[in-house]
């Protein structure tokens, strides 16, 4: 074909239907939406919701598990799309470590030391680091179908924010049924949740986000 | 013309052309082509690959260009959007052609800003490219960039709406990226 046909051809097709940043927005909140509705309908919120909440470690929990997921989803709306910065969201990351650290340091400081394995290993490790990454399946391959339109630079970095996002959806979710409340619990078993969804995100990314 | 100044040219072609203007997108894909051409070119040059297989990749990065187009942000400047997506498609290109290479992102820059005129015959053959496509898809692809005819001609004659021509010839475009991806050369 000669270039100038082609050039006619692709003139033809020239609006575009769905531009990428509102899909993956669109993508980010169904993404959550199919979570929730996951989580609802399967292990469901903890009986003592309505009083847990008021606790400051169940609050520190979800807010710091919300701020996670808040973050890693602003900066998951940036990948796909060249020469658009990532660097000040990627920054906000910080934040949530921060409080989970702060979280950490008041727990270390208030609860007796012969307790701190305990509450380290909580009630229901294994079932938390299986339950984030299951939850966090739906939003991640929302987020890859949309990804699929974009244009990653890198596409495993692109796979491991995804991931990413989808680990903090997930953790925000499972934090409303997680009856353990102990920050030890949240930074050592939320986190090694988190860290394995990114790691498949990357490897799915390098293998299905090339363009 | 100074660089900022085609820049904002061409950006102003390419939002129209997302709203659906043709000749605008006719104007800045005729545009670009020529920075393509010089740039292709002296990678083929660089990396010992025919010359010839230049025309190709022109080809594959302009349909990159077109089904990533949706990833550039109207409100920001078009220039750094085209070179990465350019730099990624060459890197693309010479690596299934079997050579590793790296393309520092200023040198994309800096060809963007020289235009070089030159003269080539394409290797791949017009209907060569179109057996790779079912029907109405070819019909489609013959009609409009062969036979030069408008979309709603093109409806009228295939007795199809011109929705529906416009949704065939879109998949049509992702067939053919799909098929230069997947190395048409080898099972030639």
């Amino acid at each position: 074909m000669k270039t100038n046909d082609l050039i006619s051809l692709l003139a033809q097709d020239a609006p575009v239907r769905q531009p990428f940043g509102p899909l993956m927005v669109k993508a980010v909140l169904s993404g959550l939406v199919l979570s929730l509705t996951l989580m609802l309908v399967s292990i469901g919120p903890r009986d003592d919701f309505a009083s847990a909440i008021e606790t400051l470690r169940v609050a520190a929990k979800i807010l710091t598990s919300t701020i996670f997921a808040a973050c890693a989803c602003a900066l998951a709306v940036r990948i796909g799309r060249p020469a658009v910065p990532m660097r000040p969201r990627a920054l906000l990351l910080l934040l949530p470590l921060l409080l989970l650290c702060l979280s950490v340091g008041l727990e270390l400081a208030v609860v007796p030391r012969d307790t701190w394995a305990k509450s380290l290993v909580g009630q229901h490790a294994a079932f938390c680091v299986m339950a984030i990454p299951l939850l966090s399946l739906p939003p991640l391959v929302v987020l890859f179908l949309a990804l699929r339109q974009g244009a990653p630079e890198n596409p495993t970095l692109a796979g491991a924010v995804a991931g990413l996002a989808a680990a903090g959806i997930a953790a925000c979710i499972y934090a409303l049924h997680c009856p353990d409340d102990s920050p030890l619990f949240v930074a050592t078993w939320y986190v090694t949740a988190s860290a394995i969804v990114t790691a498949a995100g990357a490897l799915a990314g390098r293998r299905f986000l090339r363009w | 013309m100074t660089q900022s100044l085609r820049e904002d040219e061409w950006a102003a072609w390419m939002r129209l052309a997302i709203a659906g203007d043709t000749q605008a997108y006719h104007r800045f894909l005729q545009a670009v082509v020529p920075h393509l051409r010089a740039m292709a070119r002296r990678r083929c040059e660089q990396f010992g690959a025919p010359v010839s297989e230049a025309e190709d990749v022109v080809q594959e990065v302009l349909l990159a260009i077109h089904l990533k187009r949706g990833t550039w942000d109207p409100a920001r400047p078009i220039g750094p959007w085209l070179s990465i997506i350019v730099r990624n498609k060459l890197i693309d290109t010479m690596r299934r052609r079997g050579r590793r290479i790296d393309v520092p992102i200023e040198d994309v820059m800096e060809t963007l800003e020289a235009v070089e005129q030159s003269s080539f015959t394409d290797r791949m053959d017009a209907e060569q490219m179109l057996t790779r496509l079912k029907d109405p898809q070819r019909d489609i692809v013959r009609s409009i960039s062969l036979e030069g005819a408008s979309i709603r001609d093109t409806a009228s004659r295939l007795k199809m709406t011109e929705v529906a021509v416009r949704v065939a010839l879109h998949r049509a475009l992702k067939s053919l990226a799909a098929a230069y991806r997947s190395g048409m050369r080898e099972d030639q």
